[in-house]
């Protein structure tokens, strides 16, 4: 059979995984919920605020427009990413000397802490002394991301792509070294060719890993805040003002923690949602038994 | 295709050109950054550098970094080999919930847990210790190594385990000798991303250490904030935080090339 | 159809293979005919698989040539070459029905949909899947993966020979049984060679009418089920097949004869001449030694009850030697003899047999 067993047993092999998690997470949890329901004027005081936070936030146009501008973030690199990194994957070599060199090189730009992943990109992309910069300036293209809105949303896009497509590229890397020789033998005799191979058997094979890969892209694209905070601080003006920057210059701004935490909050609600929702349709076209 | 190379070819070389030029300003003095466009350093110095390696500061912040990466890599990879399994092969209580709960705490923005992570850890006495940064990274870090590996999981046929079962294997054996094997790409892609998040977490990281366990990372942010911008030191030290990574990566490259070979049991 | 001959083959997985051990088929020089059921039948690492991918085409050979009838084939690639594989591991395409799995061959080969259609549910008929035509491929058990497997394999009219690679490893035991009557069935009615290889020799012995012995890389011997079990032309054969194996005694030659414990043993022909140097052993199965009033002297250590016979492990001096007793039959409480059938006995040098 090809199903699951039933085995309640299991929970020992998961409980060293949900204590360790839910240490990090229950707690620190309970403490930003209590924040979000209350106000306080320093020296400890709180006074119950109920849901007012959550409202004041959910009706205020400030968040509308950030959201609709980290929601338009994040769907263009998800359509450049989860294609492009599937596409190197399948044309990575998988034996020989220059696996290690392309896995390696491949992995580079991930490791860069992310503050100085804004900084590089933050000089590189500068019109007069970045390499970017110069060299699109020099083909008569009047490009400034420090001014124009549409050239920060344009070098923004460009460090993302630079910056993460590598994660979607190893994901679906280890996932088509995962499929067994026997498939590809059983194509081989069944007369399939290459676009047959991929839409049968290495894309069904790679649904899962993939999963995990747009799943990560979604969340961490959605609380992105350092690389851009640092390339171009949220502007000009607010023109990438992402949910996160948005979120961190209240809570900065404030001198109680209340708006910031109702917002977080709801910010986290609306990953969890539409992570859920995505979740939810890519599991269910498995068609397990 | 005899141009199949062309693509890993092209997108490597996108991928090295700002490297290049990372490696290039951290050659060069803060002023020459911000002052000239230069392919190569006009006052090639190594200035950046030698204060990396010889300020304590800056190398322990390597160091520290390092040992709570290589703690937090080591403990989210070893809990998850099990969970993983049990999501993969059993039905239970709660399973489908707890699943999807755990990739629920990679969610929330950072910023606002900051203060009560710092409450919590002071709470347990660990703050400023490296075991402090590395539990509080399982938060993420655990959910994404159990949602790896189950995928990988997943992809091996249950049958193996029946037949492993039915020529007497005990369990412990199957599993290592046995199971394990087949998901190598799985393990060698799962540490690779723990080491790597891990690596570049920032603000958990600041919040948690001050002194004895100051991340490499708590260290870079501070050029930015005491003398205006250290464009050269923070170049040079972010050329020096590719190098472990480097490491990992180049040491799972084996396990995650390899091909699931289905084996006779 | 065709028949099958390889010639002088040899093949390494090295790129320079140097000692004996690189080579994973030393030399293998046979001819099938067609329309045969044939078995590959060895332990795990004689190289039965890289000959069954060779055959296909999966592998080419590091020498040798493979024929197809009269035509050199050993450059095709294996879609080319009119053959069919089943894995060990069920291989079906998740994403499609069961109809789509068995008719993905035809389609890839343009064959006209109306013909598609009849033969697919042709097949499906046969192997009894009619009625999980429309459902998905990735819910049925294994055995109905492999059966999908094997159908992927039968819908082409062009198949000539059909492989099978320890087919049977994942399939429940019970189940087990019915997919090999079923294979045999199959046979008979679509007349394709067959050739199958196991490290089982219940599934090599009931499936094959010729079985082909591997060890280390070369055929030991090929015969019918019979002739490997009475006459076992080399000492690993007779080990490897019956149950228990066949007994091995080190033995002397004396004047034509081959010498036991002291004892001359009869043979139903003369040994004529013998390498110097080469390690002797007579070889019996213990269906052929019995208790006898006079011959070996043994003692009996100990008896396995085996259902309708025991086995009966006997010690002469450092030698065991097992025989089969029937049910009822007493054994001989002291100063037991044993004597073998001298029609069933032979002697082996190095182990191969000379006599």
């Amino acid at each position: 059979m090809g199903g699951k067993t039933i085995n309640h047993k299991a929970w020992l092999f998961v409980l060293p995984v949900v204590l360790l998690v839910a240490f990090n997470a229950v707690i620190p949890l309970m403490t930003v919920v209590n924040y979000s329901v209350q106000e306080t004027f320093g020296d400890n005081v709180f006074f119950w605020e109920g849901v007012n936070w959550y409202e004041q936030v959910l009706h205020s146009e400030r968040f509308h427009a950030s959201l609709l501008r980290q929601l338009t973030f994040t769907s263009i690199i998800l359509v450049i990413e989860v294609p492009l990194g599937v596409a190197i994957a399948l044309t990575m070599p998988r034996e020989g000397p220059w696996v290690s060199v392309c896995l390696v090189l491949m992995a580079l730009p991930l490791l860069i802490p992310w503050n100085v992943v804004g900084a590089m990109w933050n000089i590189f992309a500068l019109p007069e002394i970045g390499l970017l910069g110069k060299t699109i300036n020099s083909l008569g293209i009047d490009y400034n991301f420090t001014q124009q809105p549409l050239a920060a949303w344009f070098t923004t896009i460009l460090m993302d792509v630079w910056h993460w497509t590598s994660l979607v590229v190893l994901l679906a890397y280890a996932g088509l070294c995962s499929i067994p020789d026997a498939y590809y033998q059983a194509a081989k005799i069944d007369g399939a060719r290459g676009w047959a191979i991929f839409r049968y058997i290495q894309l069904p094979k790679m649904k899962r890993v993939l999963t995990i890969a747009i799943l990560l892209r979604f969340m961490d694209s959605f609380m992105i805040y350092t690389e851009v905070f640092v390339l171009t601080g949220g502007g000009p003006g607010n023109t990438t003002t992402f949910l996160s920057i948005d979120l961190v210059k209240i809570a900065l701004g404030q001198f109680d923690l209340g708006p910031a935490a109702a917002m977080s909050l709801i910010y986290f609600l609306i990953v969890l949602l539409l992570s859920w929702v995505f979740y939810t349709l890519m599991m269910r076209s498995e068609g397990e038994p | 295709m005899r141009t199949r190379w062309l693509a890993p070819t092209f997108y490597i070389l996108f991928l090295l050109l700002p490297i290049y030029w990372l490696l290039n300003m951290s050659f060069k003095t803060t002023n020459e950054i911000l002052g000239v466009f230069s392919l190569w350093p006009r006052e090639f110095t190594f200035a950046n550098y030698i204060k990396i390696f010889t300020d304590p500061t800056w190398y322990n912040g390597y160091f520290n970094s390092i040992t709570y990466v290589v703690i937090n890599t080591v403990i989210s990879v070893s809990a998850a080999l099990p969970a993983a399994y049990a999501f993969s092969r059993y039905r239970f209580l709660g399973d489908k919930h707890l699943f999807f709960w755990l990739l629920t705490n990679r969610m929330a923005p950072p910023a606002v847990f900051a203060l009560p992570f710092f409450q919590l850890y002071s709470a347990v006495g660990l703050f400023d210790t490296p075991i402090a940064v590395a539990l509080a990274h399982c938060l993420f870090n655990i959910p994404l190594a159990v949602w790896i590996l189950e995928g990988f999981m997943s992809a091996v046929p249950k049958e193996l385990d029946e037949t492993a079962y039915v020529d007497g294997y005990p369990f412990w054996r199957f599993f290592f000798r046995i199971f394990v094997p087949t998901i190598t790409a799985g393990i060698g892609v799962a540490a690779f991303f723990c080491f790597m998040f891990s690596w570049v977490e920032l603000l958990l990281a600041k919040t948690l250490t001050s002194v004895a366990a100051k991340p490499i990372a708590a260290t870079m942010t501070r050029t930015a904030s005491t003398s205006g911008y250290e464009l050269g030191l923070l170049a040079a030290a972010g050329s020096l935080t590719i190098i472990p990574g480097a490491f990992v990566i180049y040491f799972v490259r084996n396990y995650i090339a390899k091909g699931f070979a289905l084996g006779r049991v | 159809m065709s028949s099958i001959g390889l010639r002088d083959l040899r093949h390494s997985y090295l790129r320079d293979p140097a000692t004996d051990a690189d080579w994973a088929l030393k030399h293998i020089d046979i001819d099938w005919s067609d329309g045969g059921a044939y078995a590959l039948l060895g332990p795990s690492g004689c190289g039965k698989t890289t000959l069954l991918n060779i055959v296909s085409g999966l592998i080419a050979p590091t020498e040798g040539r493979v024929f197809f009838g009269k035509d050199d084939v050993t450059d095709i690639p294996p879609d080319q070459r009119n053959i069919a594989q089943v894995f060990q591991f069920p291989v079906v395409y998740d994403t499609m029905t069961v109809y789509e799995n068995l008719a993905f061959p035809l389609l890839n080969r343009r064959v006209p949909k109306a013909e598609i259609d009849a033969k697919v549910r042709e097949i499906a008929k046969m192997l009894d899947l009619e009625d999980r035509l429309t459902k998905r491929a990735s819910g049925l058990t294994a055995d109905g993966k492999q059966k999908i497997s094997l159908g992927r394999g039968l819908v082409r009219s062009d198949v000539n020979v059909i492989m099978f690679d320890e087919p049977l490893t994942v399939i429940d035991p019970h189940l087990k049984w019915v997919l090999r009557s079923k294979l045999k069935e199959l046979h008979q009615q679509v007349g394709s060679t067959m050739i199958y290889v196991t490290h089982d020799q219940t599934e090599a012995l009931t499936f094959a009418d010729q079985v082909v012995v591997m060890h280390e890389g070369t055929v030991v011997q090929i015969g019918t089920p019979v002739e490997l079990f009475e006459k076992p032309k080399h000492t690993f054969v007779g080990h490897f097949i019956g149950s228990p194996g066949m007994n091995v005694l080190p033995c002397e030659i004396d004047d034509g004869a081959p010498l036991f414990a002291g004892r001359k043993v009869a043979l139903e022909s003369r040994i004529e001449k013998t390498a110097a140097g080469a390690k002797l052993e007579i070889g019996v199965r213990p269906e052929f030694v019995s208790f006898a009033s006079e011959g070996i002297p043994v003692e009996i250590v100990k008896v396995a009850d085996a259902g309708r016979y025991r086995i009966v492990d006997t010690r002469h001096g450092e030698t065991h030697i097992k025989l089969l007793v029937a049910e009822g039959e007493a054994l001989p409480s002291e100063g037991a003899c044993i004597g073998f059938d001298p029609a069933h006995t032979q002697v082996y040098a190095d182990g191969w047999i000379i006599a």
